[in-house]
């Protein structure tokens, strides 16, 4: 009976599992989308590091600043354009296609065609090679040593 | 042409982009002011909050914002230089940019300060406005209160010779 009753006390406990700890006194849907949005952004102090995920303290400024933004009502292209006004495409991780970056989205696509041009051409050359008198001549080789062999 | 030379060459070319790649210094980002109005902003004055300065107060005249803190040491490398600069009659005002033990006052009062006026950004809101990521860095400032140059990093004697005097000049016309 006793065992019976710390298993329902278990049972009935398991709803009492909190979530993750909220940031305390923020809008949680301002904070998730300042979350999503500052994992492409970049801190430009510690250049490798998103803002989202940076401890620098112009990191913290600038989440402040967008935290700000997006409780004004602001959109998220909205606060982006006001960041690439200030810091630059260089805030992005996702850089914009324009003129200026023409041959950072292009480029690659540029190699693989060359890649499989010289692929191509390499193919065909082998192929207009006669290869008749190699085979001929190696089947003859073959054969000398087969009957080498079979004596 | 001999045919064997393309991959060396091919490789020579390549070696030579990570080459540059390698030489290039990351923190010296454009900035995309260049051209551009300097943003407009009002606030206090350090040692005397009851003062205030706006860039506007400039206009007609070539200037350089330099923004700096007390607690950075390249700053504090800059500025003999800065000094020396303001002898010769170049006008320099300072953004004192997150200062929260609130240094500034006695540090300029002990070192001399080479500023026609100093401000208190202490939130870095305005150093935000100005895309600034880091101190000490500068902002060349023309006659019509056009950004025309950013100097991140210190002001070093070379950079002032090379780059910024002959700038100035050229504006001050």
């Amino acid at each position: 009976m006793k065992q019976w009753i710390m298993v329902w006390a278990l049972v009935l406990a398991v709803p009492a599992w909190a979530g993750e700890a909220q940031p305390v006194g923020e809008d949680p849907k301002i904070e998730q989308r300042l979350n999503v949005l500052a994992e492409d952004l970049r801190c430009l102090v510690c250049q490798n590091e998103s803002l989202a995920g940076s401890h620098a303290e112009l990191a913290e400024d600038l989440r402040r600043e967008i935290r700000d933004q997006m409780k004004q009502g602001k959109d998220d292209k909205q606060v982006v354009e006001y960041l690439v006004a200030r810091y630059g495409d260089f805030v992005l991780y996702n850089p914009p296609f324009k003129p200026l970056t023409l041959v950072l989205w292009l480029g690659p696509l540029f190699f693989l065609l060359l890649g499989g041009f010289v692929w191509w051409t390499v193919l065909k050359r082998r192929r207009a090679q006669p290869d008749d008198m190699v085979n001929t001549q190696t089947r003859a080789e073959a054969a000398r040593i087969l009957e080498g062999k079979s004596e | 042409m001999n045919k064997r030379l393309i991959p060396l060459i091919a490789f020579l070319l390549l070696a030579a982009f990570f080459a540059k790649g390698l030489f290039l210094n990351p923190r010296e980002v454009p900035s995309p002011f260049i051209g551009k109005p300097a943003p407009a902003f009002r606030l206090p004055e350090v040692g005397n909050p009851v003062k205030t300065f706006g860039p506007e107060e400039m206009r007609g005249q070539v200037w350089m914002l330099n923004v700096w803190a007390p607690w950075c040491v390249s700053c504090r490398q800059e500025h003999g230089v800065l000094m020396q600069l303001q002898a010769q009659g170049v006008k320099l005002v300072g953004l004192n940019w997150k200062d929260k033990d609130r240094e500034a006052a006695a540090l300029l009062a002990r070192l001399g300060s080479p500023y026609l006026s100093t401000v208190e950004d202490l939130d870095g809101r305005v150093g935000i406005d100005y895309g600034v990521t880091g101190t000490p860095e500068t902002f060349v400032i023309d006659k019509s209160g056009i950004i025309r140059f950013k100097q991140t990093g210190p002001i070093t004697e070379e950079v002032w010779k090379e780059k910024l005097e002959p700038m100035l000049k050229e504006l001050a016309r």
